[in-house]
């Protein structure tokens, strides 16, 4: 993907953690990257996956944390 | 098929359980106490003739047609104001009575013309019916004294007589045939909530007037019809029926336009509409409707319609008319060409919240099952996706809480983000009866909405807030009801998880969360706030309604279970009078959500990762399906600007006007390589098609939709379709050429289908929904008969969620390039994008978008009312016209986007909700300034219309 919407992903990503980040119960960090398996398109998650191993400019320590998290997405 | 004569039973049910039996004309009778001796005599079978009185209001008593006896009692009482008693006996037929009604029917005719043979109401009219009743023969009365009837009297003007009032477009007023009987009158106040007649002068002098004398058209009249159908008469007559004649059959519908899910008796002559009359039975609207779907029924025959359809090789082509099958294979083989070249991901389909339960269906069908993917989204993304979200995650259900009925037991009404007058306008009337009893309101909103003041109705609190900062004001609310004490701790012990309650009570409590601390944030006086959560939370019943002034925001996500919060920590859940209550917009936004959508669900919200309902699907079809969720419209659209997404089928949908940041949609629709919109009419998206398909509207098919409640109604076909198909055969052909080998002969075939692997659906079916009018989801074996109160014993889910809900200030910050906050929203006589309601007479009563702007904004920038004025945002701009008004605060702007030239979506931004990606229409940081016409962008947008719109005609195609 290109670094526009990178920039847009980083951008989305960002959001959730500031929701997930204010919960208390349970582990906040597993409910964003569940969030993230669940709603995002693989295609989308591999980019920020990819965003995240290259150092991931402009994510949120949290959200980092997080798409570090995800497992590897093989997209066809 | 017979025309549907529905029983009127001249005053309404009562809902007393004490039954009282009485004898009417020697018969015995059981009825609730509180029934009219009229209403007990026509339960039990005998027609009081009646003039006065109708069901839909109270009675009144005034033509004293209804007398009767009663053995024992003195005189000759009014049977409609005369409640039964136990043991009496009732006679409704004697001489006397006879002899009474026929002198005040004499005096009626006396007084009206007697051109029955030509008049409008011919066989409809309930004066006519007396006559006979009464065994009327002679009057012996002239017309030579004073009457209203005859322009002139000898010769000589008669200032008694008045002209029709043909003002509204959609009915007349003919004050020569009126019997003065103030049905209409009491109709508008009792039904409506109007208030917009009255009976002016006295005696023989009284006359139904539209507020001052004014015309119809003039006056507060919001055309909503009630007094059309109250009128016993022809003087308020429907112009249709004037135009075309009496209805000759009927069947039951609904309402394509708006959440409420209104039926209707669609009256018809032959394949013609005669009229549509609301329907008694209809729970979601017993017996009434509004403008638009009472009235703005004629885009279906509007010349604007597609009937054939049309295909180009590339979109700056003329279209060029061809057969179905030609365009049908011309799509197919497309779609096939482009999967092959890009990949199986790179296309994708839209589903319409306009289109029935069984068309958004098989359109997610054909996605999963025949494109190989997830790929399909609905516009309900970019207005409910909230809802479905945080009402899942609170409760486990993706779905308001209550029936509408539910309204009539709230003793407190807490109105977020909705204007339930103009945007769900029948329900905005029950509304605003149960404030009339005595409810309390309380309205969140930053514009001052109708709701707010209106005749007999003021709320008891309206917090203006900024735009934008939903999230900081149900945390401020809830701070007050944890620190004052007013937790309803035995339903949260019970209901609820602890451990998040505690949580949650925690972070709420903080003092940076008290009304003082969010006063600047939010804008509204504490003082208020704090009186405003006392009430919410003691003062009884307390139900929250709320709208896409909620949803439709970076954090819409987090207000909804917000709001939750707020409804779980009072007990506010599980009976009637209170809940949690979306109001959704458009028809079917229940329904597609319910359909399986979006593309991270099959029909019912079961979560395409989920392998055992992949497999109860996978079995059905015959095919395997991706379990990985697929791209949401605004993905999509990112996708295309990548090149990785390039064939879209949009069904009902004009995402080109509907979504935010145009030029961002149009670049992405620029980029695809096939573009097929089925519609209606050459709607803006199909600027950018290749193929397009007419489809048809709801007249035209068979199937279902689900409004606001979960009700699952039927719309039945009333006349063959222009086109030649309905929607559902269309997409079913499409398939088809997409090896899908599909079958259906019948739209019920598909809710079969959709009951067999929906388990909320389970019991749902045509005979079931011919038998009972209408069902609320969950319908299976748990619940038979369908859900209208959910979460009585417990939450769907198992304990309920309290979610913390930490405000964030959007992006959308004003500063000094774009110091405003534009906000958007709706209007009574329009519908979503107008492609429908811009095709009828809807539009005489807003021909425009216009922009709300403060006096002190509008002065501070030299802007007068009704001046161009120019809208700019970081995303774009267009320029309307300005509308200078107090019911926006100052540093808000308003506007509606009903109208393609204004193209209110150019200013607005991607930015959109953190979880569903619903974009943030409700604020955009802009500003205004004096302008002297459209925009630079508007008039080449003109340009476009026309151009996109091109048909080659039958010699150019021969070439
Ligand atoms: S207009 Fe019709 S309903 Fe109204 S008072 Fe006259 S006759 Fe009655
Ligand atoms: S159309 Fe509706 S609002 Fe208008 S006068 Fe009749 S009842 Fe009142
Ligand atoms: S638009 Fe809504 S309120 Fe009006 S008639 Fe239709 S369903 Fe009812
Ligand atoms: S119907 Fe009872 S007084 Fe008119």
């Amino acid at each position: 993907m290109s670094h526009n919407s990178v920039d847009k992903l980083v951008k989305m990503a960002n959001q959730i953690a500031t929701f997930f980040t204010a919960q208390k119960s349970g582990d906040p960090v597993a409910g964003m990257a569940e969030h993230l398996a669940k709603f995002w398109e693989p295609r989308m998650r591999a980019a920020i996956i990819e965003h995240a191993a290259h150092g991931g400019a402009g994510l949120d320590p949290f959200a980092l944390e997080a798409v570090k998290r995800l497992p590897p997405v093989s997209v066809g | 098929m017979t025309l549907i004569k529905e029983t009127d039973f001249g005053t309404p049910e009562s809902k007393s359980e004490k039954m009282v039996t009485l004898t009417i004309d020697g018969k015995s009778v059981t009825v609730p106490e509180g029934t009219s001796i009229m209403r007990a005599a026509m339960e039990a079978g005998t027609e009081i003739p009646k003039l006065c009185a109708t069901d839909s209001i109270k009675a009144f008593g005034s033509c004293r047609l209804c007398v009767i006896e009663v053995e024992g009692r003195y005189g000759t009482p009014a049977s409609c104001t005369t409640p039964v008693a136990p043991g009496i006996a009732v006679k409704t037929q004697t001489p006397r009575l006879a002899a009474i009604r026929r002198g005040v029917m004499e005096l009626y005719i006396s007084d009206h013309p007697l051109d029955c043979l030509t008049c409008a109401a011919n066989g409809d009219c309930e004066l006519q019916d007396m006559a006979g009743a009464v065994g009327l023969r002679d009057v012996r009365y002239g017309y030579d004294g004073a009457n209203h009837v005859f322009a002139r009297n000898n010769g000589e003007a008669n200032f008694d007589w008045k002209p029709k009032d043909e003002s509204n477009p959609y009915f007349t007023y003919d004050p020569a045939k009126c019997i003065v009987c103030n049905r209409c009158v009491r109709a508008c106040e009792e039904v409506q909530g109007t208030f917009a007649l009255t009976i002016s002068g006295r005696g023989f002098d009284s006359r139904v007037s539209p507020g001052m004398d004014e015309a119809f058209f003039e006056s507060e009249c919001v055309s909503c019809g009630a007094c059309v159908q109250a009128c016993p008469t022809a003087t308020l007559t429907e112009k249709s029926v004037i135009e075309i004649g009496q209805p000759e059959h009927s069947e039951v519908t609904t309402c394509a336009y708006c959440g409420v899910g209104c039926t209707f008796k669609a009256e018809m002559r032959g394949e013609e509409v005669v009229r549509m009359v609301p329907w008694k039975d209809g729970k979601a609207n017993h017996g009434h409707s509004c403008i638009k779907g009472r009235f703005a029924y004629g885009y279906a025959h509007h010349g604007d319609r597609i009937l054939k359809p049309m295909v180009r090789e590339t979109i700056d082509q003329p279209w060029r008319e061809v057969s179905w099958d030609e365009a049908l294979t011309f799509a197919a083989d497309r779609m096939k060409a482009i999967q092959t070249k890009y990949g199986k991901n790179s296309v994708g389909a839209i589903t319409s919240s306009r289109c029935s339960n069984e068309e958004t269906y098989l359109v997610q069908k054909l996605v999963r099952a025949g494109f190989g993917n997830n790929n399909v989204d609905t516009c309900a993304r970019v207005c409910h996706s909230p809802t479905g979200y945080g009402l899942n995650q609170a409760f486990g259900t993706s779905a308001g809480t209550q029936d509408f009925d539910s309204v009539d037991d709230a003793d407190v009404i807490l109105v977020i983000g909705a204007n339930p007058t103009d945007a769900h306008p029948v329900f905005g009337s029950r509304m605003k009866k149960r404030l009339r009893e005595g409810a309390k309101l309380i309205v969140v909103d930053p514009r001052r909405i109708d709701l707010v003041r209106s005749p007999h109705i003021e709320a008891d609190y309206h917090l203006p807030l900024k735009p934008g900062t939903n999230v900081a004001m149900v945390t401020a609310l809830a701070h007050v009801i944890v620190k004052e004490g007013l937790v309803n701790e035995a339903f949260v012990r019970e209901r609820c998880d602890q451990d998040e309650f505690r949580d949650w009570a925690e972070f709420v409590s903080q003092d940076r969360n008290s009304p003082e601390a969010l006063e600047s944030v939010l804008g509204v006086p504490a003082a208020d706030i704090r009186a405003a959560a006392r009430l919410y939370a003691t003062g009884g019943n307390a139900a929250i309604y709320y709208g896409l002034g909620v949803t439709e925001h970076a954090q819409g996500s987090t207000a909804v279970m917000g709001i939750a919060n707020l409804a779980m920590a009072t007990g506010n859940l599980g009976r009637r009078g209170v809940g949690v209550n979306p109001l959704r917009g458009q028809n079917n936004v229940q329904g597609s959500c319910d359909m399986g959508s979006f593309p991270h669900e099959l029909p019912g919200y079961q979560h395409i990762s989920g392998a055992k309902a992949r497999e109860v699907f996978e079995k059905d079809w015959g095919v395997k399906l991706d379990s990985e969720p697929g791209l949401r419209i605004p993905n999509m659209f990112d996708t295309a600007l990548e090149g990785q997404f390039k064939g879209l089928y949009v069904q009902g949908e004009d995402i080109l006007q509907s979504d935010p940041d145009t030029r961002h949609v149009s670049a992405a629709l620029a980029n695809m390589e096939l573009v097929i919109v089925q519609d209606l009419f050459l709607v803006e998206t199909a600027h950018y098609a290749h193929v397009f398909l007419p489809g048809c509207s709801f007249l035209e098919k068979d199937g279902t939709f689900t409004n606001a409640e979960r009700r699952i109604q039927r719309i039945r076909k009333v006349m063959s379709p222009k086109n030649g198909y309905g929607d559902w055969e269309i997409t079913q052909m499409l398939a088809n050429r997409l090896g899908m080998n599909w079958s259906y002969s019948n739209p019920s075939e598909i809710m079969d289908e959709i009951a067999r692997l929906t388990p909320s659906f389970a019991g749902v079916s045509y005979e079931k929904l011919d038998q009972d009018g209408s069902v609320q989801w969950p319908c299976n074996d748990a619940s038979p008969d369908g859900m209208p109160i959910m979460h009585i014993n417990g939450f769907a889910r198992g304990k309920g969620k309290f979610v913390i809900t930490e405000y964030v200030a959007t992006d959308e910050k004003v500063g000094p390039r774009f110091p405003l906050l534009l906000t958007t929203g709706r209007i009574l006589s329009q519908y979503n994008v107008g492609a429908q309601t811009r095709r009828t007479d809807n539009s005489r009563w807003h021909e425009e978008d216009v922009l709300e702007i403060h006096p002190h904004d509008a002065e501070e920038r030299g802007v007068r009312d009704g001046d161009w004025v120019k809208v700019q945002s970081r995303a774009g701009e267009t320029t309307l016209r300005a509308l200078v008004t107090e019911r926006v605060a100052p540093g808000v702007v308003y506007t509606t986007f009903h109208h393609p030239s204004t193209q209110a979506n150019v200013v607005t931004t991607d930015n959109s909700d953190w979880a569903t990606n619903c974009p943030e229409y409700k604020v955009t940081a802009v500003q205004i300034s004096v302008s002297n016409g459209p925009t630079e962008w508007q008039e080449k947008y003109r340009e476009l219309s026309v151009s996109a719109r091109r048909i080659a005609t039958a010699i150019d195609a021969a070439e």
